[in-house]
């Protein structure tokens, strides 16, 4: 593939509280679909997604590089890269929960844009009607549509999205997955998640990790039909996977 | 009747003072994770400020519209101060939460022996309009008229506070960053214009305190705002970090008691109480009364 | 990131271990016996009467100059133990100063009040201090981080109002206690025999460095520095944090109860300022200054601190300072001003103390010596 990627990690390294977490992640995600980070619990998965965005611990240390195009963007604050199109949907789904919905999208807005409204809510419409609404008091698809429809209000170049089916029914993982699938479309993904049959409807490349290092990369629909090796990096067979 | 009324409302008055300063350190507390030992210091900048004011500043005066003037030109030292601190102290410490502890410690022995080598260790007569040295009739009580400035007062911090928190968007943004700072800034919003902005609230509500707790007591001292700064960290506590609506309810709970206890048993014994009830409400309730959830 | 390349722990790291810091070889085997040496020579001080103009009012063994390096002594031993919690342990308690108190009023009211002979009472002062710390160390422990350092705060505060307030008469109230010094040994009395009071401060702050290391070096003490480095790493092996907190926290109330004890035998009585929050912050100030979790940073922080907090008050009023304009004269003649100006800078810029100074000077030294 001679695409240029959107964005390049490169032998990337988080050291948190002395526990050298990843030693020399490298990889990059293609500028269009869904490239899913996979590997057992505990590898580093979100640890690198953290790292990409800026969240690592003040306890940590981060080396190596990572690129958004031309753009270095490790040492650069946080809300920054966030402003500059790189969408976080947090793992737990981090709602404001003291917040009322139209509060936690109303935080997302940004000056001298438009927020886009109209998008979120035909995506959700369940944000609309439940605006005055705690966020605090919503289900737990709910409160991961809100966690979404806030990242989708400003233009991204990318997002990065944290195991958003984790703790969900099996009816609401498929309507997330459903939802991931549309954003997609428009805007490229880099998705941590455990749920085979989410990653086999998604994704098309696949990075797994292995203790803190990468262990394959490639097509992900391809690592899927492995049975041997999907067992092998990931500790479960793709028989596993129905649904 | 008369004397659970007079309590009551000298009580309050109390409660009222501890509020002013609590709420800001409560919000810098529950935004920043910054125990603030410097918020004394606001509220001494405060008091001198409003003293000296009232003495030096042209249209400023110890009375009616003049009183006005200087109190008002002692809240805004207060925020100033209070904004400097942030942006020179703070802000380079940024998530360093012990070293920002710690240089608040510095700043509060510092500042106190500044405002001392500056106004003298002895306390000094404070200006106050006349009126608030006289008392009110309430149910029979003659309530000191300081003492229900500082009720007045504090009420319409604790409205204003909660209107902001509630209607604008800093306010959403702060109430947002007590809940989980790190996602505020993972939406694109920088937190740190929001500590400043708290840092100068706080400053100038700690000042307020000290300029009509100037008037109350009717002098103004460098260490005033040190000992009150540890019953204010002890309703900060109990009212739950970063909670506006819990440092209200604690205020007048550690004031009330503290008025009451003080009177009917023996002076000082309010003040162990007071204590108590910190030791209790923690080993009940380690979050402390409201928590650290939604501020308005 | 703000900040991707320094892995700031909130408590700098304890000391570089001997073996690893440069030095010159022929000092190599004479290195364990410093601290034997210096102590000898500390213990010989009160025989010298050179004269320091500036650095101190008398002699050297006038009762002046070594009630100062007594008190001197006792806070270096004070930050000592201080040191045990917030740089062995990373615990950031407010309420050190309320030991400190006990050891400090408990002996005077014993004595003076109930007329006890000077052993008994400080044995009764250490024994209620270390179990005083113990039963408010289980309560407070309760709680981590920030709400301990407030929960400490408010229970040293608790200290102060009795004090202040002077229950049932015992206290003195605002006034003090003096210490009635009929009952005591003779050898403890009267200004000829400070000297054995300086003695007393040293062999005070001998036991406490003594104590504080063979604890730091013991399993218990790895453990505790394991606490200070992440707490969940030592729940994980299985040991639980609170107990061994509990007892970094009564040994060092205890430690600090022991320096009352000999603190109001050198200043003959109490006096409330003891309790106040302020006496803990300055330890606090100490250790920061001192280095944390050193071996000798925090002794040399206390003994520092309370050195420069009694002589620049002399400095304060000197002819040097007073030439200069109000604007300067005014604020340098507080020792709090100086004190917590230079505290903030060495937040800043020293963050690993005094200690540190001899690590960060060491490529500067070499460079100067060998020039290339």
């Amino acid at each position: 593939m001679s695409v240029e990627p959107v964005l390049a990690v490169e032998d990337l390294s988080v050291r948190i509280a002395g526990l050298h977490i990843l030693q020399g992640v490298s990889f990059t995600v293609a500028p269009t679909g869904v490239t899913v980070l996979l590997g057992r619990n505990g590898v580093g998965k979100t640890t690198t997604l953290r790292a990409i965005v800026g969240l690592t611990p003040r306890n940590g240390e981060v080396r190596g590089t990572i690129r958004m195009g031309a753009q270095t963007l490790l040492a650069r604050p946080t809300h920054r890269l966030v402003r500059g199109g790189l969408g976080y949907v947090p793992e737990d789904r981090c709602v404001f929960a003291g917040l009322t919905v139209a509060e936690n999208l109303r935080l997302a807005e940004r000056r001298g844009t438009t927020p886009a409204y109209d998008k979120v809510f035909a995506l959700f419409p369940e944000l609309d009607r439940r605006g005055r609404q705690r966020a605090g008091s919503l289900s737990g698809g709910q409160q991961q549509m809100l966690a979404i429809g806030r990242v989708l209000l400003n233009d991204n170049r990318l997002l990065l999205v944290d195991e958003p089916t984790k703790g969900l029914a099996p009816k609401v993982v498929t309507e997330v997955a459903e939802v991931l699938e549309r954003v997609a479309e428009s805007v490229p993904v880099l998705l941590v998640e455990q749920n085979l049959a989410v990653v086999r409807r998604l994704a098309r490349d696949a990075v797994v990790l292995s203790a803190g290092k990468v262990a394959w990369t490639g097509n992900a629909q391809e690592l899927l039909l492995e049975t041997a090796l999907t067992k092998s990096l990931l500790g479960v067979g793709s028989g596993e996977v129905h649904a | 009747m008369s004397a659970v009324v007079l309590l009551t409302l000298t009580g309050l008055g109390l409660a009222a003072l501890y509020f002013l300063v609590a709420s800001g350190l409560s919000l810098v507390f529950g935004l920043a994770d910054v125990l603030n030992f410097a918020h004394g210091l606001f509220l001494g900048v405060g008091a001198y400020a409003t003293w000296w004011a009232a003495a030096n500043l042209p249209g400023a005066g110890s009375d009616g519209f003049g009183f006005v003037v200087a109190v008002a030109f002692g809240v805004l030292a207060g925020a100033l101060v209070a904004v400097l601190v942030e942006l020179v102290l703070i802000r380079p410490l940024y998530t360093r939460t012990i070293e920002q502890v710690l240089v608040t410690v510095g700043l509060s022995l510092a500042g106190v022996a500044l405002l001392q080598a500056t106004w003298g260790a002895d306390a000094r007569p404070f200006p106050r309009p006349s009126w608030t040295r006289d008392v009110t009739g309430v149910l029979g009580a003659n309530v000191p008229n300081a003492g229900l400035l500082l009720i007045v007062a504090a009420a319409v911090v604790l409205g204003g506070l909660l209107a902001f928190l509630r209607w604008t968007r800093y306010g959403l943004v702060i109430r947002a960053g007590v809940e989980n700072r790190e996602m505020v800034t993972a939406l694109g919003i920088d937190v740190r214009k929001a500590f400043t902005l708290v840092f100068a609230l706080g400053g100038a509500a700690a000042a307020l305190a000290g300029a009509l707790g100037g008037v109350y007591f009717g002098t103004v001292s460098p260490g005033q705002g040190g000992s009150l700064l540890i019953f204010a960290f002890i309703v900060v506590v109990i009212g739950g970090m970063g909670s506006v609506v819990g440092s209200a309810y604690a205020a007048v709970a550690v004031g009330l008691l503290q008025q009451f206890v003080n009177y009917y048993g023996t002076s000082g014994l309010g003040d162990l109480c007071v204590v108590g009830l910190l030791a209790v409400v923690l080993l009940l309730r380690p979050q402390g009364l409201a928590g650290k959830v939604a501020t308005a | 990131m703000t900040e991707v390349k320094s892995p700031e722990v909130p408590a700098p790291p304890a000391a570089v271990p001997d073996e690893l810091t440069p030095g010159h070889a022929r000092w190599h085997g004479l290195r364990p016996y410093l601290p034997l040496v210096a102590l000898v020579l500390a213990a010989i001080v009160p025989y010298s009467t050179a004269n320091l103009p500036g650095i101190f009012e008398g002699p050297l063994n006038s009762p002046g100059t070594l009630q100062l390096l007594a008190i001197c002594l006792v806070f270096g031993g004070l930050a000592a133990g201080y040191d045990l919690l917030f740089g062995r342990t990373g615990m950031l308690s407010f309420g050190h100063a309320l030991y400190f108190a006990a050891g400090v009023y408990g002996t005077d009211v014993l004595v003076t009040r109930a007329g006890l002979p000077l052993w008994q009472a400080a044995l009764f002062a250490v024994a209620g201090g270390t179990i005083l710390a113990a039963l408010l160390g289980a309560v407070a422990l309760r709680t981590v981080g920030i709400a301990f350092a407030m929960v400490t705060l408010a229970f040293a505060q608790v200290g102060a109002i009795l004090v202040a307030r002077d229950f049932g008469g015992w206290t003195g109230g605002e006034e003090g206690l003096p210490l009635d010094v009929s009952g005591l040994p003779s050898a403890l009395v009267g200004v000829t025999n400070t000297v054995n009071l300086y003695w007393l401060a040293l062999a005070y702050l001998a036991v406490v460095v003594l104590v504080v290391h063979r604890v730091s070096g013991s399993p218990t003490g790895r453990v505790l520095a394991g606490l200070r480095d992440d707490e969940r790493r030592i729940g994980v092996l299985g040991l639980d944090p609170y107990r061994f907190k509990l007892v970094a926290f009564t040994l060092a109330g205890g430690l600090a109860t022991a320096g009352g004890v000999v603190y109001c035998l050198i200043v003959g009585g109490a006096s409330p300022h003891v309790t106040s929050s302020e006496l803990t912050l300055s330890l606090l100030v100490m250790v920061v200054l001192g280095g944390p979790g050193t071996r000798w940073g925090p002794v040399l922080g206390g003994i520092l601190y309370m050195y420069l907090d009694h002589r620049l008050t002399a400095f304060g009023t000197s002819d040097a300072v007073d030439n200069l304009p109000a604007v300067l004269s005014r604020p340098l003649s507080q020792p709090l001003f100086v004190l917590g100006t230079v505290f903030i800078l060495a937040v800043y810029f020293f963050p690993g103390g005094l200690a540190s100074l001899r690590t960060r000077l060491s490529p500067l030294l070499t460079s100067l010596r060998r020039p290339s």
